[in-house]
Protein backbone atom coordinates (compact mmCIF):
# COMPACT_ATOMS: atom_id res chain seq x y z
CA UNK A 1 0.00 0.00 0.00
CA UNK A 2 1.11 3.36 -1.15
CA UNK A 3 2.27 5.85 1.34
CA UNK A 4 -0.10 9.07 1.04
CA UNK A 5 -0.54 12.80 1.99
CA UNK A 6 -2.86 11.40 4.93
CA UNK A 7 -0.67 9.00 6.28
CA UNK A 8 2.16 11.87 6.18
CA UNK A 9 -0.39 13.79 8.08
CA UNK A 10 -1.15 11.04 10.60
CA UNK A 11 2.71 10.38 11.35
CA UNK A 12 2.98 14.15 11.95
CA UNK A 13 0.40 14.13 14.22
CA UNK A 14 1.21 10.84 16.54
CA UNK A 15 4.90 12.45 16.53
CA UNK A 16 3.60 15.47 17.59
CA UNK A 17 1.11 13.05 20.45
CA UNK A 18 4.97 11.48 21.28
CA UNK A 19 6.96 13.98 21.77
CA UNK A 20 4.11 15.66 24.25
CA UNK A 21 3.38 12.85 26.06
CA UNK A 22 7.16 11.93 26.40
CA UNK A 23 8.32 15.77 26.85
CA UNK A 24 9.34 15.03 30.42
CA UNK A 25 11.17 11.95 29.37
CA UNK A 26 13.09 13.42 27.16
CA UNK A 27 14.10 16.65 29.18
CA UNK A 28 15.07 13.68 31.79
CA UNK A 29 17.51 12.06 28.94
CA UNK A 30 18.93 15.26 27.78
CA UNK A 31 19.26 16.85 31.68
CA UNK A 32 21.52 13.67 32.51
CA UNK A 33 24.06 14.48 29.24
CA UNK A 34 22.92 17.73 27.22
CA UNK A 35 21.12 21.21 28.39
CA UNK A 36 17.80 20.01 29.61
CA UNK A 37 15.55 21.20 26.54
CA UNK A 38 15.28 18.29 23.73
CA UNK A 39 11.50 17.44 25.34
CA UNK A 40 10.54 20.61 25.63
CA UNK A 41 12.15 21.92 22.51
CA UNK A 42 10.24 19.34 20.36
CA UNK A 43 7.40 19.82 22.10
CA UNK A 44 7.01 22.92 21.18
CA UNK A 45 8.03 22.84 17.47
CA UNK A 46 6.12 19.73 16.67
CA UNK A 47 3.13 21.97 18.49
CA UNK A 48 3.77 25.01 16.30
CA UNK A 49 4.12 22.86 13.23
CA UNK A 50 1.15 20.65 13.43
CA UNK A 51 -0.78 24.16 13.88
CA UNK A 52 0.77 25.67 10.38
CA UNK A 53 -0.88 22.66 9.15
CA UNK A 54 -3.83 23.18 10.00
CA UNK A 55 -6.77 23.76 7.63
CA UNK A 56 -4.56 23.72 4.93
CA UNK A 57 -4.83 21.95 1.96
CA UNK A 58 -1.68 20.28 0.67
CA UNK A 59 -1.17 18.90 -2.99
CA UNK A 60 2.32 17.13 -2.41
CA UNK A 61 4.34 15.66 0.46
CA UNK A 62 7.25 18.68 -0.84
CA UNK A 63 4.72 21.46 0.84
CA UNK A 64 3.54 19.81 3.84
CA UNK A 65 7.15 18.78 4.52
CA UNK A 66 8.37 22.36 3.91
CA UNK A 67 6.05 23.74 6.54
CA UNK A 68 7.01 21.39 8.81
CA UNK A 69 10.79 22.03 8.18
CA UNK A 70 10.52 25.59 8.33
CA UNK A 71 8.68 25.89 11.36
CA UNK A 72 10.85 23.47 13.39
CA UNK A 73 14.13 25.21 12.42
CA UNK A 74 12.78 28.58 13.72
CA UNK A 75 10.56 26.85 16.76
CA UNK A 76 12.61 24.39 18.03
CA UNK A 77 15.75 26.00 19.04
CA UNK A 78 18.77 23.87 20.40
CA UNK A 79 20.66 21.84 17.83
CA UNK A 80 17.12 19.36 17.11
CA UNK A 81 15.74 22.87 15.32
CA UNK A 82 18.25 22.83 12.60
CA UNK A 83 18.80 18.54 12.71
CA UNK A 84 15.11 18.25 12.50
CA UNK A 85 14.37 20.92 10.30
CA UNK A 86 17.01 19.85 7.72
CA UNK A 87 15.85 16.20 7.71
CA UNK A 88 11.97 16.79 7.08
CA UNK A 89 13.51 19.63 4.39
CA UNK A 90 15.16 16.92 2.51
CA UNK A 91 12.39 14.68 3.41
CA UNK A 92 9.59 16.53 0.90
CA UNK A 93 12.26 17.95 -1.49
CA UNK A 94 12.91 13.90 -2.59
CA UNK A 95 8.94 13.55 -2.23
CA UNK A 96 8.31 16.83 -3.96
CA UNK A 97 5.43 16.61 -6.55
CA UNK A 98 3.83 13.28 -5.11
CA UNK A 99 1.55 12.48 -3.38
CA UNK A 100 1.31 9.21 -2.97
CA UNK A 101 4.67 7.20 -2.76
CA UNK A 102 5.31 3.43 -2.05
CA UNK A 103 7.25 2.46 0.85
CA UNK A 104 10.93 2.40 -1.17
CA UNK A 105 10.58 5.84 -2.25
CA UNK A 106 9.78 6.38 0.97
CA UNK A 107 12.58 4.68 2.23
CA UNK A 108 14.68 6.72 -0.34
CA UNK A 109 13.40 10.06 1.12
CA UNK A 110 14.19 8.97 4.55
CA UNK A 111 17.82 8.08 3.53
CA UNK A 112 18.22 11.97 2.25
CA UNK A 113 16.79 13.29 5.37
CA UNK A 114 19.58 11.28 7.11
CA UNK A 115 21.75 12.51 4.83
CA UNK A 116 20.83 16.22 5.42
CA UNK A 117 21.06 15.54 9.38
CA UNK A 118 24.72 13.57 9.08
CA UNK A 119 26.04 16.47 6.82
CA UNK A 120 24.86 19.44 8.99
CA UNK A 121 25.92 17.53 12.32
CA UNK A 122 29.20 15.86 10.93
CA UNK A 123 28.07 12.90 12.82
CA UNK A 124 27.90 9.03 11.36
CA UNK A 125 26.61 6.09 13.02
CA UNK A 126 28.34 5.56 16.78
CA UNK A 127 28.56 9.09 17.88
CA UNK A 128 25.69 8.84 20.19
CA UNK A 129 23.02 10.92 18.01
CA UNK A 130 20.00 10.78 16.29
CA UNK A 131 21.64 9.06 13.35
CA UNK A 132 22.41 5.84 15.82
CA UNK A 133 18.37 5.30 15.70
CA UNK A 134 17.98 6.31 12.31
CA UNK A 135 20.14 4.08 10.15
CA UNK A 136 19.17 1.18 11.16
CA UNK A 137 15.74 1.69 10.81
CA UNK A 138 15.82 2.77 7.46
CA UNK A 139 18.07 -0.74 6.57
CA UNK A 140 15.63 -2.08 8.19
CA UNK A 141 13.20 -1.00 6.25
CA UNK A 142 14.32 -1.71 3.17
CA UNK A 143 15.47 -5.36 3.83
CA UNK A 144 12.34 -6.03 5.05
CA UNK A 145 9.92 -3.93 2.12
CA UNK A 146 9.29 -7.28 0.71
CA UNK A 147 7.52 -8.92 3.27
CA UNK A 148 5.04 -5.99 3.15
CA UNK A 149 4.58 -2.53 4.65
CA UNK A 150 3.51 -3.91 8.28
CA UNK A 151 6.70 -5.96 8.34
CA UNK A 152 8.52 -3.40 6.95
CA UNK A 153 7.61 -0.64 9.73
CA UNK A 154 7.39 -2.72 11.92
CA UNK A 155 11.38 -3.99 11.53
CA UNK A 156 12.20 -0.42 11.27
CA UNK A 157 10.49 0.39 14.73
CA UNK A 158 12.88 -2.73 15.97
CA UNK A 159 15.59 -1.47 14.72
CA UNK A 160 15.01 1.80 15.38
CA UNK A 161 14.92 1.01 19.38
CA UNK A 162 17.78 -1.03 19.18
CA UNK A 163 19.17 1.46 17.70
CA UNK A 164 18.42 3.88 20.86
CA UNK A 165 19.07 1.57 23.37
CA UNK A 166 22.78 0.71 21.91
CA UNK A 167 23.63 4.27 22.33
CA UNK A 168 23.77 4.16 26.29
CA UNK A 169 27.40 2.49 26.06
CA UNK A 170 28.31 5.18 23.73
CA UNK A 171 30.88 7.80 23.98
CA UNK A 172 29.41 10.82 22.59
CA UNK A 173 31.10 12.34 19.96
CA UNK A 174 28.55 15.25 19.35
CA UNK A 175 26.89 18.50 20.84
CA UNK A 176 27.31 19.44 24.17
CA UNK A 177 27.08 15.59 25.88
CA UNK A 178 30.38 15.06 23.84
CA UNK A 179 31.80 18.01 26.74
CA UNK A 180 31.21 15.18 29.02
CA UNK A 181 33.56 12.62 27.75
CA UNK A 182 33.77 9.51 29.44
CA UNK A 183 30.61 10.28 32.08
CA UNK A 184 28.66 10.55 28.61
CA UNK A 185 28.38 6.55 28.86
CA UNK A 186 25.65 5.00 30.70
CA UNK A 187 23.24 7.51 29.59
CA UNK A 188 20.73 7.18 26.57
CA UNK A 189 21.27 9.78 24.05
CA UNK A 190 17.97 12.15 23.27
CA UNK A 191 17.99 12.26 20.09
CA UNK A 192 18.22 8.63 19.48
CA UNK A 193 15.14 8.43 21.76
CA UNK A 194 12.87 11.07 19.77
CA UNK A 195 14.01 9.34 16.56
CA UNK A 196 12.39 6.10 17.73
CA UNK A 197 9.37 8.04 18.16
CA UNK A 198 9.20 9.36 15.20
CA UNK A 199 9.60 5.63 13.27
CA UNK A 200 6.76 4.51 15.68
CA UNK A 201 4.89 7.53 14.65
CA UNK A 202 5.14 5.98 10.44
CA UNK A 203 4.40 3.00 11.66
CA UNK A 204 1.17 3.34 13.64
CA UNK A 205 -0.02 5.56 10.70
CA UNK A 206 0.93 3.19 7.67
CA UNK A 207 -0.41 0.03 9.52
CA UNK A 208 -2.83 0.32 11.84
CA UNK A 209 -6.13 1.43 11.08
CA UNK B 1 32.57 46.25 3.63
CA UNK B 2 33.24 42.64 5.41
CA UNK B 3 30.32 41.84 7.91
CA UNK B 4 30.76 40.19 10.77
CA UNK B 5 27.98 38.63 12.60
CA UNK B 6 27.81 36.87 15.98
CA UNK B 7 25.80 33.91 16.65
CA UNK B 8 25.20 33.48 20.73
CA UNK B 9 22.76 31.55 22.66
CA UNK B 10 22.07 34.61 24.75
CA UNK B 11 21.33 38.14 22.65
CA UNK B 12 22.75 39.75 25.36
CA UNK B 13 26.07 38.04 25.13
CA UNK B 14 26.19 38.45 21.24
CA UNK B 15 25.02 42.17 21.13
CA UNK B 16 27.81 42.52 23.77
CA UNK B 17 30.32 40.89 21.75
CA UNK B 18 29.55 42.69 18.75
CA UNK B 19 30.08 45.93 20.88
CA UNK B 20 33.51 45.06 21.59
CA UNK B 21 34.76 43.93 18.06
CA UNK B 22 33.31 47.22 16.32
CA UNK B 23 34.82 49.15 19.41
CA UNK B 24 38.52 47.55 18.51
CA UNK B 25 38.00 48.61 14.64
CA UNK B 26 39.88 51.53 14.25
CA UNK B 27 38.05 51.96 10.59
CA UNK B 28 34.55 51.21 10.48
CA UNK B 29 34.09 51.95 6.71
CA UNK B 30 35.30 48.59 5.81
CA UNK B 31 33.51 46.50 8.66
CA UNK B 32 29.85 45.97 9.64
CA UNK B 33 29.68 43.86 13.12
CA UNK B 34 25.91 42.41 14.10
CA UNK B 35 25.10 40.03 17.08
CA UNK B 36 22.12 38.10 16.91
CA UNK B 37 21.10 35.75 19.69
CA UNK B 38 18.61 33.65 21.78
CA UNK B 39 15.10 31.89 20.72
CA UNK B 40 12.35 33.25 18.81
CA UNK B 41 10.50 33.26 22.48
CA UNK B 42 13.47 35.56 23.92
CA UNK B 43 15.22 32.93 26.04
CA UNK B 44 18.65 31.22 26.20
CA UNK B 45 18.39 29.33 22.43
CA UNK B 46 19.52 29.78 19.01
CA UNK B 47 16.95 30.60 16.54
CA UNK B 48 17.67 29.55 12.58
CA UNK B 49 14.94 31.87 11.65
CA UNK B 50 17.09 34.61 13.37
CA UNK B 51 20.00 33.85 12.26
CA UNK B 52 18.70 33.88 8.27
CA UNK B 53 17.36 37.26 8.88
CA UNK B 54 20.36 38.87 9.82
CA UNK B 55 22.09 37.21 7.08
CA UNK B 56 19.68 38.45 4.27
CA UNK B 57 19.96 41.74 6.07
CA UNK B 58 23.47 41.65 5.61
CA UNK B 59 24.19 40.50 2.20
CA UNK B 60 23.32 43.32 0.09
CA UNK B 61 26.12 45.71 1.97
CA UNK B 62 28.42 42.90 2.40
CA UNK B 63 31.12 41.40 0.21
CA UNK B 64 31.73 38.18 2.65
CA UNK B 65 30.31 37.77 5.85
CA UNK B 66 31.89 36.09 8.67
CA UNK B 67 29.85 33.97 11.46
CA UNK B 68 31.47 33.71 14.92
CA UNK B 69 29.11 31.04 16.04
CA UNK B 70 29.36 30.70 20.19
CA UNK B 71 29.06 26.76 20.56
CA UNK B 72 27.00 23.99 19.63
CA UNK B 73 23.95 24.72 18.21
CA UNK B 74 25.12 27.85 17.18
CA UNK B 75 27.34 26.53 15.16
CA UNK B 76 24.53 24.18 13.70
CA UNK B 77 22.02 26.63 13.31
CA UNK B 78 24.53 28.90 11.43
CA UNK B 79 24.80 26.05 8.97
CA UNK B 80 21.39 25.42 8.75
CA UNK B 81 20.29 29.47 7.81
CA UNK B 82 23.06 29.23 5.46
CA UNK B 83 21.50 26.09 3.48
CA UNK B 84 18.24 28.15 3.14
CA UNK B 85 20.07 30.78 0.96
CA UNK B 86 20.96 30.68 -2.81
CA UNK B 87 24.50 28.77 -3.55
CA UNK B 88 26.12 32.41 -4.74
CA UNK B 89 24.57 34.20 -1.17
CA UNK B 90 25.91 31.02 0.67
CA UNK B 91 29.33 31.13 -1.32
CA UNK B 92 30.29 34.58 0.34
CA UNK B 93 29.88 33.01 3.69
CA UNK B 94 32.57 31.36 6.38
CA UNK B 95 31.21 30.43 9.95
CA UNK B 96 35.04 30.83 11.69
CA UNK B 97 36.61 27.75 13.42
CA UNK B 98 37.52 30.21 16.59
CA UNK B 99 36.70 31.59 19.95
CA UNK B 100 33.49 33.95 19.54
CA UNK B 101 34.90 36.88 21.65
CA UNK B 102 38.77 37.04 20.44
CA UNK B 103 37.99 35.52 17.13
CA UNK B 104 35.43 38.61 16.76
CA UNK B 105 37.69 41.44 18.16
CA UNK B 106 40.31 40.15 15.52
CA UNK B 107 38.37 39.74 12.74
CA UNK B 108 37.14 43.27 13.24
CA UNK B 109 40.62 44.13 13.03
CA UNK B 110 41.45 42.54 10.22
CA UNK B 111 38.41 43.85 8.16
CA UNK B 112 38.81 46.86 9.12
CA UNK B 113 42.64 47.50 7.31
CA UNK B 114 40.66 46.30 3.98
CA UNK B 115 41.61 42.42 4.00
CA UNK B 116 39.61 40.20 1.83
CA UNK B 117 37.01 37.30 3.62
CA UNK B 118 39.55 34.70 3.52
CA UNK B 119 42.07 36.38 5.32
CA UNK B 120 39.81 37.17 7.80
CA UNK B 121 38.64 34.09 8.61
CA UNK B 122 42.13 33.11 8.96
CA UNK B 123 43.06 35.65 11.36
CA UNK B 124 39.94 34.62 13.63
CA UNK B 125 41.25 31.24 13.59
CA UNK B 126 44.55 32.52 14.83
CA UNK B 127 42.62 33.97 17.77
CA UNK B 128 42.86 30.30 19.41
CA UNK B 129 46.60 30.93 20.20
CA UNK B 130 45.95 33.87 22.35
CA UNK B 131 47.27 33.50 25.64
CA UNK B 132 46.47 35.02 28.70
CA UNK B 133 49.05 34.47 31.28
CA UNK B 134 52.39 32.52 30.98
CA UNK B 135 50.90 29.04 32.08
Amino acid sequence: MAFTLEMALRTLQNFSEAVEEKKDYLTDLDSAIGDADHGINMNRGMKKAMEKTCGKEYSDFGGLFKDIAMTIMSAVGGSAGPLYGTFFMKLGQKLAGKSEAPLESVADALQEGLGGITTLGKSQAGDKTMVDALQPAIGALRLAAPEGDAAAWQAAVDAAEKGMTDTIPMLAKRGRSSYLGERSIGHQDPGATSIFYLISAFRDACVKE
Amino acid sequence: MIGILIVSHSEDAARGIAQIAEGMAPSKGSVSVSGVGGNDDGGLGVSVAKIYAALTEMLPRCDGILILPDLGSSILSSRGAIGMLSGEEAAKIIIADAPVLEGAMMAAVEASTGSDLETVAATARDAKNLKKGDH
